[in-house]
């Protein structure tokens, strides 16, 4: 019995997504992590891993943010420091720091580049239409960011990776 | 379906064949020459052989022969893949008792047509 | 069924670059005498299935143009032509223009046909007998007879799609049916064919079988298809061979059918059976026309019918019967199969593929099937593991790294080729330039087999090119001057490749002239690359050959000075972490020597300490390490600081200076300095410490982050850290340590 009103409020979904064009737009999870307060999302696609803060191979004049590069799983991968990607203050590494591993098509290459945050906070579902401008056109950092959401209280700060991972000084 | 040796020294013919033959359900096992061929047929019975003339080591002509010799091919359809459209190289491989050809250039659903009159 | 045929096309490119090899050092090899029969052989075979590739894959040019060198090889092979030199310049010509072609063809490309054009003009005025063949047998129409057919073969072929009829070329008219009025039984047919069938008694030994025919037939006539079995030549039980085939037929087909149709169900018998295809007259449709046959046939015997229609299958039983998988083969033959080709031109490039030998791959195969066992064992072990059985863990840890040894080195022999693919461009390169210098030289190749790893090969063909043009154009003397030295008229080049020490060596040796040091040094100093005064080895003097700048202008010829210098050829094989050294003597030759590793994507290492930071050093590049001293060490004329190794003076560049890594070494003295040489330049390199020597893998740093200047790559080392390769050259260029600074240097002092 209870299966068969179950089997109709999914067609009610089904049927009420047909009728109303809302529920397709399109929604994009975002992963979010903390960095000096403030909270910044990342594409959930394209993250491939978690892992703790472990010392990475400085690389010969390269610009401070990188930090150097580490050996994933045979591969090498570079480091950056996001903190200092943005001209934020530089804070020691500690327990809590983490880096993530973003996957980024760029061109017809992927690269594969590890960004070290304060912290992971949480995984958001954002629907494209809610996601605002910056409306921090000359900022330097404004090239880095998607845009702007609202999730619950906060503001979280999308970040558009093809960019970040470019490398351009 | 039929279990097929295909001969050919060249490997884009050998992969064209094959693949069409796998395509059509066919079961295909490959050969480079003649006596790589001669040694698989004796190993699998096949039920069809596509066999390609001009081979290094054991030509196509050599490998019917040596094949009809064999009790289990006594019988079995043997066809040449040849470039020849004159009539003597065909019957050569007739009286050595090959059961027909198929004339290069051919696409793969000529072949797939002509096999069809071989295989039972 | 549609299959894109574009997905062979790499293969089939491949394999035809591979069969032009073939034809071109076959007939570089070939003696207009004595051709040997199997290289004749192999030449044509190769020249044949270029052709019928070149056909079914829809590069009807490259078909068109290889008929007519096939046809030539053809009547070469079979004794109807001798080879001439005309010929063979023809035929090497010819395998230029083929490749040509085929290049275009594979880039996408629609091919210049002008060549081949007027090469195929050539082809036929040769075939046509403006060059007598040899064997006194073939007269002159023979050949000119062959050459109108072929040249009709090769019309037929130009035209686009392969059709149907192709495959079902042979008509009945061959058959020696008494059919006269075949083209007009075309109009008859429009009721149906009336076919008398009676096979030799071996038919079935063909393994032609009349069953199949019949349902073919039937097949084609919709079922409107009669057959009854003539018994009349069946022997008695005794007298009967079960393998033979005592039967003939009578069959008709109710229905309009194509002759031709017909006529290719009967293709492949009809020179072993009696065949009689009449139109089918609208009277005999009327009533039974099977019953009308004489009764005699049918009836007679009846108790030996029984055996005989065993033993061919009873082919009188056929039922009519629909038939459906006509239609669908019918309806997809007619695809073009030139659109195929047209479309996928761009997709067949790009992927580079190397041809893995099954022995190779086995091998490969058994070492992952060790490798699972000691992982199943190690992983039993780990499950209930205590101290007592440590002994066991170790084993098995030993074993392991065995296995992953020779796990890695038979992945590394996958791709391993053998050297020939390279060397086997020479026999053609110097049979053309020494003609163009009138010199005589005999090219001598020894070691083809030498393995290496498929990139170093495509990389070390031009410095090699350079290499041998540079001996037959300046090593190798004119006959006359070299028979008034009293040496044999022809040259000697030789060229030989082996193994040694995890190395592959590649030698190039020529018994010529040898390097004039005198000039080689005047040269050196005129252009500033040595003081006035210098008092240089023969080693030394040998070596600036390979300085940039050191072209020798009047040396430079068409052949060898395009551009290219020594110092290219030296940079390349650096490139390749390679080295590059020459050993000369007056009059009686000159001897270049490369060493290579075997594959780049494994590099002898040495391990060196700069600050807390581990890099690693090709270990091919270091010349010596030596602990500095005082004495050794100048600074002069406010450059950089130099050391003067014994009676060279080597600029020393402080690796912590460099890379900007903080270094607790403050002095130069008391540290140790690596004494390393690229591009034919030394240069100390300062480090803290040297650690171990070992084979690292080689792992791109460029792949996620960019290039970074001094750093060639990065590897992974035993404890799972990434330590970075140093490339010498780069980092010498970055720190602006030259030879040249090092001159001025010398000179302000």
């Amino acid at each position: 019995m209870s299966a068969v009103e179950e089997e109709q409020i999914d067609d009610q979904d089904i049927d009420s997504s047909d009728i109303n064009p809302q529920e397709q737009v399109d929604t994009e999870q975002y992963l979010t992590f903390i960095m000096a307060d403030e909270e910044y999302g990342v594409d959930i696609l394209a993250v491939q891993e978690i892992r703790g803060w472990e010392s990475a191979t400085p690389v010969p004049n390269s610009p401070a943010h990188i930090k150097g590069v580490i050996n994933l799983r045979g591969t090498i991968v570079p480091i950056m420091d996001l903190r200092q990607r943005f001209g934020l203050p530089a804070i020691e590494y500690g327990d809590e720091t983490v880096v993530v591993v973003l996957k980024v098509k760029l061109g017809r290459a992927q690269r594969v580049m590890g960004i070290i945050v304060d912290a992971i906070s949480d995984v958001y579902d954002v629907p494209a239409e809610q996601v605002k401008s910056t409306g921090l056109g000359d900022n330097v950092n404004a090239r880095f960011i998607r845009g702007l959401v609202s999730v619950n209280k906060g503001m979280v700060i999308l970040l558009e990776l093809e960019k970040l991972l470019t490398l351009e000084d | 379906m039929a279990k097929i040796l295909a001969v050919d020294d060249s490997a884009s013919m050998r992969q064209m064949v094959s693949f069409t033959l796998k395509g059509a359900g066919h079961d295909v096992v490959e050969a480079s020459d003649g006596t790589e061929a001669l040694e698989i047929a004796k190993k699998h019975e096949v039920d069809l052989v596509l066999s390609d003339v001009n081979m290094p080591k054991m030509n196509g002509i050599e490998l019917v022969k040596n094949l009809r010799q064999l009790p289990t091919y006594k019988f079995t359809p043997i066809l040449m893949l040849t470039t020849e459209s004159a009539g003597d190289k065909k019957m050569e491989g007739k009286s050595a008792g090959a059961t027909g050809w198929i004339v290069k250039p051919f696409n793969p659903d000529q072949l797939l047509s002509t096999i069809k009159k071989v295989l039972g | 069924m549609s299959i894109d045929l574009s997905q062979f096309h790499q293969v089939f490119f491949e394999e035809s670059y591979e069969g032009l090899d073939t034809m071109e050092s076959g007939l570089l090899a070939m003696d207009i005498g004595q051709p040997d029969s199997e290289v004749i052989n192999d030449i044509f075979r190769a020249a044949h299935s270029i052709k019928g590739g070149s056909g079914t894959f829809g590069f009807s040019q490259v078909a068109d143009f290889t008929h007519v060198v096939e046809t030539l090889l053809d009547e070469v092979r079979s004794g109807d032509r001798a080879i001439t030199q005309t010929s063979l310049d023809l035929l090497l010509s010819s395998v230029d223009c083929i490749r040509g072609l085929l290049e275009q063809l594979q880039a996408g490309d629609d091919p210049d046909l002008s060549q081949a054009k007027s090469l195929k003009a050539e082809f036929e005025a040769v075939l046509a007998g403006q060059e007598p063949s040899g064997a006194t047998q073939s007269t002159e129409s023979d050949s000119a007879s062959s050459t109108s057919e072929s040249v009709e073969t090769a019309g037929d072929q130009s035209a686009p799609p392969p059709s149907q009829d192709n495959v079902g070329e042979g008509n009945g008219n061959e058959g020696n049916g008494n059919e006269g009025d075949g083209n007009e039984g075309d109009g008859g047919g429009s009721h149906g064919w009336k076919i008398y069938f009676c096979p030799e008694a071996e038919l079935l030994q063909s393994g032609n079988e009349p069953t199949r025919m019949f349902r073919q037939l039937s097949e084609l006539c919709d079922g409107q298809f009669f057959v009854k079995a003539v018994t009349n030549k069946l022997p008695t039980v005794s007298a009967m061979n079960p393998e033979y085939c005592y039967l003939a037929w009578h069959i008709e087909l109710r229905s309009a059918v194509d002759r031709a149709d017909v006529d290719e169900v009967f293709e492949w018998v009809v020179d072993s059976a009696e065949i009689i295809i009449e139109p089918l007259a609208l009277a005999s449709t009327s009533t039974d026309p099977i019953a009308s046959q004489p009764a005699s046939e049918t009836a007679s015997e009846p108790s030996s019918t029984q055996p005989s229609v065993q033993a061919n299958t009873p082919a009188a039983a056929i039922e009519p019967s629909k038939a459906s998988a006509n239609e669908t083969s019918e309806e997809s033959a007619k695809e073009p199969s030139k659109e195929t080709a047209k479309a996928n031109k761009s997709t067949a490039q790009e992927s580079s593929s190397i041809r893995v030998s099954i022995d190779k791959v086995d091998s490969l195969i058994n070492m992952v099937g060790e490798l699972v066992i000691t992982q199943s064992m190690l992983g039993q072990l780990g499950r209930d593991f205590d101290i007592s059985r440590v002994q066991r863990l170790q084993e098995g840890l030993a074993q392991l790294e065995h296995n992953t040894r020779e796990l890695q080195e038979s992945v590394m022999k996958i791709r391993m080729m053998p050297i020939s693919f390279v060397f086997s461009r020479f026999p053609r390169l110097v049979r053309d330039v020494s003609r163009t210098l009138s010199k005589k030289i005999e090219l001598v190749m020894a070691g083809e087999n030498t393995e290496l790893d498929k990139t170093v090969m495509e990389k070390i063909g031009d410095p090699l090119v350079h290499l041998i043009r540079n001996s037959i154009d300046h090593g190798i003397e004119k006959p006359d001057v070299r028979a008034s030295k009293g040496k044999p008229e022809t040259g000697k080049v030789h060229l030989n490749a082996y193994h040694q020490s995890g190395n592959i060596v590649i030698e190039i040796k020529d018994d010529g002239a040898g390097l004039n040091t005198e000039k080689i040094l005047q040269k050196a100093k005129q252009k500033g690359l040595v003081p006035e005064d210098a008092q240089l080895s023969k080693e030394q003097i040998f070596d600036l050959i390979f300085h940039a700048g050191f072209s020798t202008a009047d040396q430079v010829s068409d052949l060898s000075g395009r551009g290219v210098g020594m110092d290219v050829v030296r940079s390349n094989i650096a490139a390749l972490n390679g080295s590059i050294e020459v050993t000369s003597e007056t009059d009686k030759g000159t001897r270049f020597v490369i060493r290579l590793p075997l594959t780049l994507a494994i590099l002898d290492g040495q391990l060196v300490r700069v600050g807390e930071q581990i890099f690693i050093f090709p270990l091919v590049s270091i010349v010596e390490s030596i602990q500095s001293d005082d004495q050794a060490i100048n600074n002069v004329g406010g450059y950089s600081d130099v050391l003067k190794l014994r009676d060279e003076y080597v600029p020393i560049l402080q690796l912590s200076k460099a890379f900007n890594i903080p270094t607790t070494q403050k002095n130069l003295q008391d540290q140790i300095i690596c004494v390393v040489e690229a591009d034919g330049e030394k240069s100390g390199v300062v480090v803290d410490e040297l650690l171990g020597q070992q084979q690292v893998v080689i792992k791109s740093l460029e792949e996620n982050y960019r290039k970074v200047e001094g750093i060639s790559g990065a590897t992974i080392l035993g404890d799972g850290t990434v330590a970075l390769i140093i490339d010498i050259s780069g980092l010498a260029k970055m720190s602006g340590v030259s030879l040249k600074h090092l001159d001025s240097a010398h000179k302000a002092a």
